[in-house]
């Protein structure tokens, strides 16, 4: 119980850890035959690794850490893309610092910068379309990237860019959902998942409803959850108890932050300007139906895919995965970080070979960070 | 890059556009309001709120911010996120810009 005394109210985590233990051993789970729950979020797999949360709770009870990296699902094709784009004459391009260093089949964005690319870190995209504005000679492109949290902020300065008419700006958009990655891992038979922890920033923006089929169609309990180390374990407890008492429903650990509807304005913009894209491909996952959002046709003119006639809108294209990196297979649960032959050996956060060792959200890093780091060194 | 962090809205900045200042962590930085903007844009200031990339997302409590910045300090996210901001500061006014 190393890391207990770090926690805000070290009284209420040990209580909700005992209660953990006993349910967890009522369902009858093992170290041979755990249940597991997948938490779909990045920033939870930061936290379960950040807090120890897999050494503090029985060996019965397995994490199985989730797509919800928004960095590390990105194929390396899209990365190529992306410098593809921001190496034409012109062009700032401008990203969240998180992609920078995401490797691409000939560099990553850092390094295109550092060959000679108008590469500019942002934290917003306001901060894209204001560059827009004071360089209208220029052609200033969004990288555009995340889930449900993210795609309202690059739909609202859509919105803002076509009302002010500002031509020179535009969003290469690689916008995904959660809900289709998780109903193809529940569709995978090699998969068995006992539970999901829900992420809780997405669910601020679009309700919990997007869940139902998880718990109606495919019987497995759901809990949307805060990312506080309390929260978490508590929603754990909370899939744990659903588990044991063989329900499955949609529940809501978070309802502090998440609405049960979502953000209307959000959900309102994301409809204007985008539209799923027939299917939109993942590390890992591969071709995932309607799993992407592309702009719709009436915002054209800020499609980064229409200006440049690249990606998507260049038909399909084929990029393999860097040789010996089983991103793929740490993405889908299938293999742990440590397990990657790669992991502390060709691939460490400052020489990243594959992205889950980029984003302190990815599995690999976060293991790397927290402890994994031991597991490669010559200790034995 | 999920993770919002907790804003408390000081001021009014261009009501058209629904744009407030907001103070993070001692930081100033000009949010869109858009998603919160449930009521009159004046009753917004003095409300906390998540913020995410630039919009504050939900409006919270007092408390609820101050436990939220806790667990991202716990995180390393908070500082992550001050710096992402002062690099977005930095990309609009950087040294060699073609023109002003
Ligand atoms: S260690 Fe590196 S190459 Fe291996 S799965 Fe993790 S990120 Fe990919």
């Amino acid at each position: 119980m190393r890391y207990v005394e770090e926690f805000r109210d070290p009284v209420k985590a040990r209580a909700v850890l005992a209660e953990i233990a006993r349910v967890t051993d009522q369902i009858g789970a093992t170290a041979e035959n755990p249940v597991r729950i997948m938490e779909i979020c990045g920033g939870h797999t930061h936290a379960i690794f950040r807090y120890g949360l897999d050494k503090l709770t029985p060996e019965g009870l397995e994490f199985i850490h989730g797509p919800g990296c928004p960095v590390c699902v990105l194929p390396m094709a899209r990365v190529d893309e992306c410098v593809e784009i921001a190496e034409q004459e012109g062009v700032i391009f401008t990203t969240f610092g998180d992609a920078m260093r995401v490797p691409g089949t000939r560099k990553s964005l850092l390094q295109a910068k550092a060959d000679g690319a108008d590469i500019r870190m942002v934290y917003s995209p306001l901060d894209a379309l204001e560059l827009a504005r004071r360089n209208p000679e220029r052609e200033v492109v969004f990288f555009g990237l995340g889930f449900e949290t993210t795609t309202p902020s690059t739909a609202l300065t859509i919105q803002q860019a076509a009302r002010e008419n500002i031509r020179n700006f535009s969003v290469f958009c690689n916008h995904i959902t959660v809900p289709p990655p998780i109903r193809a891992l529940l569709d995978d038979p090699h998969m068995r998942l006992d539970g999901f922890v829900g992420p809780g920033h997405v669910s601020m923006v679009i309700g919990t409803h997007p869940y139902d089929f998880i718990a109606q169609d495919y019987g497995k309990p759901i809990v949307v959850a805060g990312f506080e180390p309390l929260d978490l374990l508590q929603s754990v407890l909370m899939v744990l108890v659903q588990i044991r008492d063989g329900v499955a429903r949609v529940e809501n650990q978070y309802a502090r932050v998440v609405p049960e509807h979502g953000n209307p304005v959000s959900l309102a913009a994301i409809e204007d300007v985008y539209e799923p894209r027939p299917s939109f491909e993942w590390r890992g996952l591969g071709e995932i139906d309607a799993s992407g959002l592309r702009i719709r046709d009436g915002y054209k003119a800020f499609d980064a895919e229409e200006k440049f006639g690249i990606g998507y809108a260049a038909g399909t294209r084929n990029v393999p995965e860097p040789e010996g990196c089983a991103c793929g297979a740490v993405m889908t649960g299938r293999m742990k970080p440590t397990e990657c032959p790669q992991f502390g050996r060709g691939c460490t956060p400052d020489m990243p070979l594959g992205a889950l060792m980029v984003s302190s959200e990815g599995a690999c890093a976060a293991y790397w960070t927290y402890g994994g780091a031991r597991a490669v060194e010559p200790a034995e | 890059m999920c993770l919002g962090i907790p804003g408390q809205i000081v001021e009014i900045t261009d009501a058209a556009c629904q744009l407030g200042m907001a103070d993070v962590s001692g930081v100033r930085r000009e949010v869109s309001l858009a998603c919160v903007a449930d009521r009159p844009l004046d009753q917004l200031i003095g409300e906390w709120a998540l913020i995410h990339v630039g919009f504050a997302m939900a409006l919270i409590d007092a408390d609820e911010a101050a436990e939220t910045l806790a667990a991202l300090e716990g995180l390393g996210e908070a500082q992550e996120t001050l710096e992402q901001m002062a690099e977005g500061a930095k990309a609009l006014a950087p040294k060699g810009e073609v023109v002003q």
